[in-house]
């Protein structure tokens, strides 16, 4: 192993003090955010401001202000990465990831506002209960595998038959589809329509190639598929690009409808009995 | 009088990524209740953030691999001071484990024939991590989470354990609070499981959440079990490092797996230069045959960029500390050469590393198809943890079991990529499975109100210091302490000055004041998380004083060579009964049995 002196005068690694270089050199700007600042639905923005480091994202500025400001500020977050859907919010009035929101692609000569997902009950701040979520999820049948195909309990299953599936399994939970989907923000029919994330859900284990159950049914009645009119807000806004509404929910209504709706073909599938997938 | 709610499980399990989740499946299926403690919401773990894969000897991509060879591989990459037995059992029940997921519904890369997928990684001889693209951790969880709420579990989500409760020598539950409104919880377990995940918030450069603040390795240790092996910290050679805000941020070991090279700032390969002897014999000493590798060559050995990663991060440092590093104080990690060897290169990276390429198009603006990346180390895992046997996964105190990156023992002194998933999954199973086992030959356990009482007041003192030093700051100068003075190169006046601030950072702790009231509040969660990170902290910086030599994840300035002496036990780290200090203790290492050592022989 190459050994350079373990430390300079000041007492740093070597390594570090390249860095801490770095940080100094550092483009820096004063920015005003407006944060959502309240109690169980009552509340008002506060506006802050605060030093911002080039490449900073919304999230960093957030956790600035509480760190600095605001010690009590409620935010979810975990992986900081995009990879976990925990501190979802409405930045400038669309639903982000605040993790994953570049200040510097947001509007600098205006304040950044950040607000708690509406679509949900008000915790604090910017933290939702978003309890409905994993209370629907329960509701949707489990996945039933066929039996094994070899003896060794394994399945065979080629990459092109996964592919669509694994689109709809990079869902992070974020949540920010139900949150822009009108039925439930607007319309608040979350008893009867369990929204873009549980359809993207339902979708990847109906078209998933070992799964044996039948969410048809259900799909059309308990779960409300034709409360979606298709206005694909919720692909817009999906931080995985999961294409939901063309991919996911288009052939689940699709289904419901060759199903439900078309004698022939429910004539062939009493015949055949086979469950397509 | 504390005011508390009072919830009853034969087995309580606290922490949901990957190991808790595995555990509490497990626990649930013998037939007893079973209580899931975690601090987020359900499905937001750390797992979530594991790219490369798990690691399983399976045998799909390439036959020529068995559990025999991952044992071996798992032994060498730990130096030697694992957990035997549990590299083992590691070695054998992966596979299953693996299998189990895709009967619960996960969906892994496949193989031409339809067969799970493997791919590349360093210190595994054969193709082993069976992988999702570069989002295996999110597969994992959302495989256990989605079985798991159909097993009858009680989840009790965004709720934070305050200590361990114990009936004489007894584990007997945890007092605990939940974050949404700040109440106390008591939860009365014959049992309990911690998969609590690791300590990275201790450093400043981390790729780990918030969550990370070593809770399991300190309710351990104040409950009376032993730590073990707490100097051997990960730092993983590739986490982003600019702009600044995303420092740490982990880029995966699948990008060298896929044939990603290290250049420094000449454009120069510097880990063709120093090839660890014990790995010679199975390194590519030119790029070509390196390259092949990558590519599924099987007559052609690793390049030397998957070497272990302590080594790699070493390797690093170690040219920008000669001047040789990037702009930004790192070193380039380039994917984009490969458009060199293969015709569509830019669909090619965009399909194998999607979350790597988001990552750096979103983050830093950069296009990892045209342009290299800079990347430096970043604390990633530690290998020590709660001393646990290896066949149940209980520690040293009766009823409590460990799994997971919490515990110690498998990884010895540096794990292998893709030991960890396939950790969670296989121990996960074993705690829940014996910790269900043990609450059903033992009865009933009583609490002990005055234990109650004192957890209640201390959670809530920094209330009543209104006006105090901000919990924020506190956790900064640690964060800082611990990554200029026990970082990737340590030496022993450094460690010694740690230990000092640490004593001062203490004060400081006591006098934290916490602003608000109980409902949602940050700064109050993150006062009371400051006893964890201290807690594990002082076990690190001495136990990393105590090893006078340098071996896996512990590296020394003082002493840079490995000292045999040291292969033949673990320090094991203690609160003392009368005095409440920490002691440090050498425990031997059981010799292995026969058949073992043969294997390690045979694959030399």
């Amino acid at each position: 192993m190459a050994t350079a002196p373990a430390t300079d005068v000041k007492g740093q690694d070597a390594y570090t003090a390249a860095q801490a270089q770095q940080d100094a050199a550092a483009h820096h700007a004063t920015r005003s955010f407006k944060i959502w600042r309240g109690e169980a639905g009552k509340g008002e923005f506060v506006e802050y401001k605060q030093d911002v480091v080039e490449g900073m994202v919304v999230l960093d500025a957030v956790h600035e202000i509480q760190a600095t400001q605001a010690n009590d500020l409620a935010v979810r977050w975990n992986c900081k990465a995009g990879k976990c859907g925990s501190c979802s919010a409405e930045i400038n009035g669309m639903p982000k990831l605040m993790c994953m929101t570049r200040l510097a692609d947001l509007e600098a000569d205006k304040p950044v506002t950040v607000e708690p997902m509406r679509a949900f009950p008000h915790v604090r701040d910017l933290v939702t209960d978003v309890s409905w979520n994993y209370r629907v999820k329960t509701q949707i049948q489990k996945f039933q595998p066929r039996a094994p195909d070899a003896p060794d309990g394994t399945w065979r299953m080629q990459q092109e038959d996964i592919d669509r599936v694994q689109e709809f399994r990079k869902c992070i939970e974020c949540f920010l589809c139900q949150d822009v989907c009108h039925v439930l923000r607007d319309h608040h029919k979350h008893e009867e329509f369990i929204g873009p994330r549980f359809l993207v859900y339902a979708a990847a284990l109906e078209m998933h190639p070992l799964d044996t159950a039948d969410r048809v049914p259900e799909l059309r009645q308990a779960h409300g598929i034709g409360y979606c009119n298709i206005t694909k807000c919720c692909t817009k806004v999906c931080p995985e690009h999961i294409t939901i509404t063309d991919n996911a929910i288009i052939p689940l209504k699709e289904r419901v409808v060759d199903e439900f709706f078309d004698p022939i073909g429910k004539l062939v599938k009493i015949y055949s009995r086979r469950k397509r997938k | 009088m504390t005011e508390y709610q009072t919830i009853e499980h034969d087995v309580l399990v606290i922490g949901a990524g990957g190991a808790g989740l595995r555990a509490a499946i497990e626990a649930a299926s013998q037939g007893v209740s079973v209580g899931l403690v975690c601090k987020s919401l359900l499905g937001k773990a750390h797992t979530v953030m594991a790219e490369g894969g798990m690691a399983a000897a399976m045998g799909n991509v390439d036959d020529r691999d068995n559990w025999r060879v991952h044992f071996a591989d798992t032994m060498r990459g730990g130096q030697y001071i694992n957990n035997w037995r549990m590299a083992e059992l590691h070695a054998q029940e992966a596979p299953a484990r693996v299998k189990e997921l895709e009967a619960w519904g996960a969906l892994f890369d496949r193989t031409p024939d339809g067969r799970i997928l493997q791919r590349n990684f360093g210190g595994h001889r054969y193709p082993r991590l069976a992988h999702v693209g570069d989002r295996t951790g999110l597969e994992l969880i959302r495989t256990l989470q989605d079985h798991g709420i159909h097993q009858g579990l009680d989840v009790h989500m965004e709720v934070t354990i305050l200590t361990l409760l114990k009936d004489g020598d007894r584990i007997a539950g945890a007092f605990a609070y939940d974050r949404e409104r700040g109440r106390f919880r008591l939860f009365k377990a014959k049992a309990v499981v911690l998969a609590t995940g690791g300590v990275g918030r201790a450093f400043k450069i981390t790729s780990n959440s918030w969550e990370y603040t070593g809770d399991g390795h300190s309710l351990a240790y104040h409950a009376g079990a032993a730590l073990q092996d707490m100097e051997f910290v990960q730092f993983h050679p590739t986490g982003m490092i600019w702009p600044p805000s995303v420092r740490g941020l982990l880029v995966t070991e699948g990008v060298r797996g896929e044939g990603g090279v290290l250049k420094n700032r000449d454009g120069k390969r510097f880990m063709f230069e120093n090839i660890p002897d014990n790995y010679k014999a199975q390194t590519a000493d030119n790029p070509e045959e390196g390259w092949r590798y990558t590519q599924g060559d099987k007559n052609s050995r690793r390049p030397p960029e998957l070497l272990t990663r302590d080594h790699v991060a070493r390797m690093i440092v170690s040219e920008v500390r000669a001047g040789r590093g990037s702009p930004h104080g790192g070193v380039f990690l380039d994917i984009s050469w490969i458009k060199e060897k293969l015709p569509n290169a830019e669909e090619h990276i965009k399909r194998k590393l999607p979350s790597m390429y988001h990552q750096f198009m979103q983050l830093a603006g950069i296009d990892i198809t045209k342009e290299p990346m800079e990347i430096g180390p970043t604390t990633h895992y530690i290998m020590g943890g709660i001393r646990v046997e290896g066949d149940t996964q209980m520690s040293t105190v009766p009823g409590l079991f460990a799994c997971g990156e919490c515990a110690a023992g498998l990884h010895g002194a540096n794990r292998l990529g893709g030991n960890s998933l396939s950790d969670l999954i296989v121990f996960g199973k074993r705690a829940g499975e014996h910790a269900a086992a043990f609450a059903k030959s033992n009865g009933s356990v009583s609490i002990d109100a005055q234990q109650v009482d004192a957890s209640a007041r201390g959670a809530l003192a920094p209330f009543e210091r209104d006006g105090g030093e901000g919990p924020y700051q506190v956790q900064e100068s640690l964060q800082e302490t611990m990554q200029d003075n026990v970082g990737i190169v340590r030496a022993q006046p450094e460690m010694e000055h740690a230990l000092q601030e640490i004593g001062k950072l203490r004060q400081r702790a006591a006098r934290v004041g916490v602003k608000g009231n109980r409902e949602y509040n940050p700064g109050w969660h993150t006062a009371l998380d400051l006893n964890n990170l201290l807690t594990v902290s002082e076990a690190i910086a001495r136990s990393a004083i105590e090893r006078k030599e340098s071996r896996g994840g512990h590296f020394r300035d003082d002493y840079p060579d490995k000292d045999p002496a040291y292969a033949t036990f673990n320090f094991l780290v203690r609160k003392d009964g009368k005095s409440g200090e920490m002691q440090i203790a050498r425990e031997p290492i059981p010799p292995m049995p026969a058949h073992l050592a043969a294997i390690i022989e045979e694959m030399k």
